[in-house]
């Protein structure tokens, strides 16, 4: 009688510790998920760039400085390590203000303003630069319920064992706290 | 604050089906006992209409809806500004992307439907795409993913569906009367008197009662989509603006009756003294609501 009871709670235990550790990984997952979904989009900014350098230098033949730190930071967040998310982001952050002044200084270029091929490239980054902005908003939610079960009982304890670690949040710019959206 | 909200008309909207199929129940039993003096055949007829109705509603829906209310599909390329709101906010609001579709009206507004989220389509008047700027427009695509995330597009179907079927036991029980089907045999006693009595007043207030309480889970369901919008956006203001943009503006050219409820705010803009056959909550309330966020 004894023995069967004995046996009955090693195999709940066994249970709840299988239920407990997929919990655990599937939370990782979806942040990993979040995370492959921003990197995509910095990829997407990425290989749009050079075609919004291009189109803005036949028109802005003036605006040297504002170009050429565009394509210095995108250059810098290519050259970084896939891992380094905190990085990233805090460049990307950057770029965005960077790419809001080509658009800002568009205003100062009529004709520049008026071609098809630049307001097509305004959509196209508009778009990216939202995306960016709800994946990392996806990313942090994901990465606060796997935090969550870093810290609640008892997925905590099977965390410990398997020396599972906290996700850190990526911080929103400051300047985007107030308004979260980008719209040029 | 959000939660809380959800929770609630999650719970409301589970007590109103409920209502929904009792009625249907009274419905058919009233009909069985006024036509053949046995309640149990019209419960039988009942629930055999409501499932009819229910299965049609369940599996033609997007594409009837969508042509009720000439809506025609878009590509990314046509209407890209529309089709990447659509994108961000199905991605954030982790639903597969619906089909975009496009109608050509002045008038600002949008619906969702759809079976579930993963046959769900939006649709977006011209007369918005024109009027709202991109975070407005993310503020009105967040509410119509809400109602995708929520079910609500599915229980707006189901919900349809019922009240079709109200109506059409009630024109069963109309149509069986002047045409003296009416084929009772017993005493006319006292009890049986006031049975045929209270037969006969299910039989007409029942479609009302189905009408209002379907008007009551729309005007519910607003609410929860604009909070669930905000926590899409995290951008109250703009959705408050759209809300306002399309109040200030001319009611839709030819929208369809039956699907007025599926709208973000009501197409016809008709001003009722009393608020009880509203299919949406005023404008003021949801703006006041979305404010104290």
């Amino acid at each position: 009688m004894i023995g069967l009871i004995v046996l009955v709670i090693v195999i709940a235990l066994v249970i709840t510790y299988i239920v407990m550790y997929n919990g655990l990984q599937r939370a990782k997952v979806n942040t990993d998920e979040a995370w492959s979904q921003i990197d995509v989009q910095l990829q997407r900014r990425n290989d749009l760039i050079p075609n919004l350098v291009e189109t803005t230098k036949g028109y802005a033949k003036h605006e040297r400085e504002t170009l050429d730190e565009v394509v210095g930071l995108r250059n810098k967040i290519m050259q970084l390590p896939a891992d380094a998310h905190q990085e990233k982001m805090e460049i990307s952050n950057q770029l965005t203000d960077a790419l809001k002044s080509i658009f800002a200084l568009s205003e100062n270029y009529p004709d520049l303003k008026a071609s098809q091929e630049f307001s097509q490239l305004q959509e196209e980054l508009t778009n990216t630069e939202n995306k960016i902005a709800y994946s990392r908003q996806l990313f942090n939610s994901s990465a606060a319920l796997y935090n969550q079960k870093l810290v609640t009982f008892p997925s905590n304890m099977v965390a410990h064992i398997h020396h599972m670690t906290k996700v850190n949040y990526l911080e929103t710019p400051s300047a985007a706290k107030e308004a979260p959206k980008v719209s040029f | 604050m959000l939660y809380q909200q959800i929770a609630q008309n999650k719970r409301k909207t589970i007590y109103v089906l409920i209502g929904f199929y009792v009625l249907v129940g009274l419905m058919g039993a009233a009909l069985g006992y006024f036509c053949y003096g046995r309640a149990t055949i019209g419960i039988a007829i009942a629930i055999g209409v409501g499932l009819f109705y229910m299965i049609m509603t369940l599996t033609q829906s997007t594409s009837i809806v969508m042509s009720m209310n000439n809506a025609h599909p878009v590509t990314e390329e046509q209407a890209p500004v529309l089709y990447h709101v659509v994108q961000d906010m199905a991605m954030v609001g982790k639903v597969p992307m619906p089909k975009v579709y496009i109608i050509d009206d002045p008038s600002p507004n949008a619906f969702a439907t759809g079976p579930d989220p993963q046959h769900a389509a939006v649709a977006a008047t011209t007369g918005l795409l024109e009027r709202l700027n991109r975070e407005e427009l993310e503020g009105v695509i967040g509410h119509e993913i809400s109602h995708i995330r929520n079910y609500d597009i599915r229980l707006q179907s189901t919900a349809l569906a019922l009240s079709s079927a109200i109506s059409y036991l009630a024109n069963l029980g109309v149509n069986s009367f002047f045409w003296g089907r009416v084929n009772r045999d017993d005493d006319d006693n006292q009890s049986a008197i006031i049975a045929m009595i209270f037969s006969i007043l299910t039989l007409i207030l029942g479609p009302l009662a189905a009408t209002l309480a379907q008007m009551a889970l729309s005007r519910n369901r607003e609410y929860l989509a604009d909070a669930g919008s905000v926590e899409l956006t995290r951008n109250p203001q703009g959705l408050i603006d759209a809300l306002r943009a399309i109040s200030d503006s001319e009611p839709m050219r030819n929208a369809n009756t039956s699907s007025a409820s599926l709208y973000i705010a009501d197409p016809f803009k008709k001003g009722s003294w009393t608020h009880l056959f509203d299919t949406h909550p005023p404008i003021e309330k949801r703006i006041e609501r979305l404010e104290h966020m």
